[in-house]
């Protein structure tokens, strides 16, 4: 981290904005695999543009031929942070996330550009609740993260859910911080259903929903039943309609 | 532009599809749903579209109206057979949508030598905005079924806009109003750093491209 808690608020959003959709050489300084299941990689980004918590980067593959292949990967990282780290999830057949879990190393360059989404970010100054599914805890973790930073944990309040504790990605820091955790496919697990969303919901708050098609749009309904403001509601979805936890 | 090490792609340029865009693939017979905002609910009885703004005869159609509109004109304009482009790189080759044709619904609403925009509105307010020619000329649909059956909620039922051409972001989910102006009016993703227009094949995806 560094040590300046407080993101820049840019003195130039213009150049900013233009500069985040420049696609640029990023510069592969760690990868941390999450087991099979997925890897984290922390990137040096030349200029690079203080994102908002929830905002995205785009990853592009280059082959020889001059084939391309790009994804969308929520920052983790805080603000503050030197580097922006990105988890992605290994996609069963993934031709992106298959390559960037199985064969880069540090000191590789990849393409990208970014931040981008002004929708799906949290001002970090207003109440927030964030609700996250499998992988789709990503952007929940940078708004933690920044929450921290700023010295307002107080602010943000954290629902996710993974299969099992193995599947959770950034399981020890979300336990750390207080979120409520369900385990939906443990002995002795628990649902994010209904009741445990009335007891977050809070009209209040922005509430960030990140997950499957499925899981958001379970989470949508519990919220709406349990009062939450429809336009307080913002979400991000991956993956089809059908069978959903094969996210993203 | 830097080679990624190592990275051959599993589909090889030679061999893509040539009906998929730039940096776009397949998805196959599966159909990613995104949406930024709770699904809408739309009460199919009573829901109604309207064209409004620059046009010399505002009007509304209740859905009963509008497939008794497209049962009377009955020229084939009714059906897209095609494509379809997700700014999140995925694309969905040869389906087909139902409903009726923009350019029939303008018939009736006559735009006013003005109009050169349109803002497309749904029940959740979500808007995206287009070039009044991006609409006309056998370009977008206001459609309920896909591949013969209802259009899902979670895809935009009971009725949604189809601008297939360009990303899908320009096709409202829940559409309601269709509003037509002498300028632009940024929408839901064009001000939230989306670009204006989206055309899949000049890959304009973000603010800049």
């Amino acid at each position: 981290m560094a040590t300046d808690p407080t993101p820049r608020r840019s003195a130039r959003p213009e150049e900013d904005r233009k500069l985040a959709a420049t696609w640029r050489d990023a510069k592969v300084v760690s990868v941390d695999h999450h087991g099979e299941l997925g890897v984290i990689l922390r990137l040096d980004v030349p200029d690079r543009v203080v994102h908002r918590p929830g905002q995205h980067y785009v990853l592009r593959l280059r082959a020889e031929d001059g084939y391309t292949a790009s994804r969308s990967y929520s920052a983790v990282s805080a603000p503050s942070d030197d580097l922006v780290e990105l988890y992605v999830e290994k996609v069963p057949d993934g031709e992106v996330s298959g390559f960037l879990a199985e064969v880069v190393e540090p000191g590789d360059v990849l393409e990208c550009r970014g931040p981008i989404g002004r929708w799906f970010a949290w001002d970090g100054r207003s109440p927030a609740l964030g609700i996250g599914g499998g992988s789709g805890v990503a952007p929940l973790v940078s708004m933690l993260r920044h929450a921290r930073d700023v010295g307002h944990p107080e602010l943000l309040h954290l629902a996710v859910s993974a299969w099992t504790a193995e599947h959770l990605p950034y399981r020890e820091e979300l336990e750390a911080s207080g979120a409520l955790i369900a385990y939906s496919r443990q002995k002795g697990g628990s649902r994010l259903d209904a009741a445990v969303i009335a007891a977050v919901a809070d009209p209040g708050a922005t509430a960030f929903v990140c997950g499957s098609a499925r899981f958001t749009l379970a989470m949508e309904s519990h919220l709406l039943s349990a009062g939450q403001p429809e336009s307080s509601i913002r979400i991000e979805r991956f993956g089809p309609t059908g069978e959903g936890d094969g996210d993203g | 532009m830097a080679i990624t090490r190592g990275f051959s792609g599993r589909r090889r340029q030679a061999e893509r599809d040539p009906r998929l865009p730039p940096g776009q693939y397949d998805v196959g017979k599966s159909w990613p749903v995104l949406t930024a905002e709770p699904t809408g609910r739309v009460d199919a009885e009573r829901w109604t579209l309207t064209i409004d703004g620059l046009v010399a005869n505002p009007t509304s159609w209740s859905l009963k109206e509008l497939k008794a509109l497209a049962a009377r004109k009955n020229d084939g304009t009714d059906t897209y057979r095609g494509d379809i482009h997700c700014v999140t790189t995925w694309s969905k080759l040869d389906t087909s949508f139902t409903g009726i044709s923009l350019d029939t619904l303008l018939e009736v609403a006559q735009p006013l030598p003005g109009a050169r925009f349109v803002v497309e509105e749904s029940t959740t307010r979500y808007r995206t905005n287009l070039p009044l020619d991006d609409v006309t000329g056998g370009k977008a649909w206001v459609v309920w079924e896909h591949e013969g059956r209802p259009l899902t909620r979670e895809h935009g039922g009971p009725v949604r806009m189809l601008v297939p051409h360009l990303y899908f972001w320009k096709s409202a989910k829940w559409i309601s109003k269709i509003t037509l102006l002498d300028h632009d009016e940024p929408g839901f993703w064009e001000i939230n750093g989306y670009h204006h227009r989206g055309d899949p094949w000049q890959e304009q995806r973000f603010d800049g491209d």
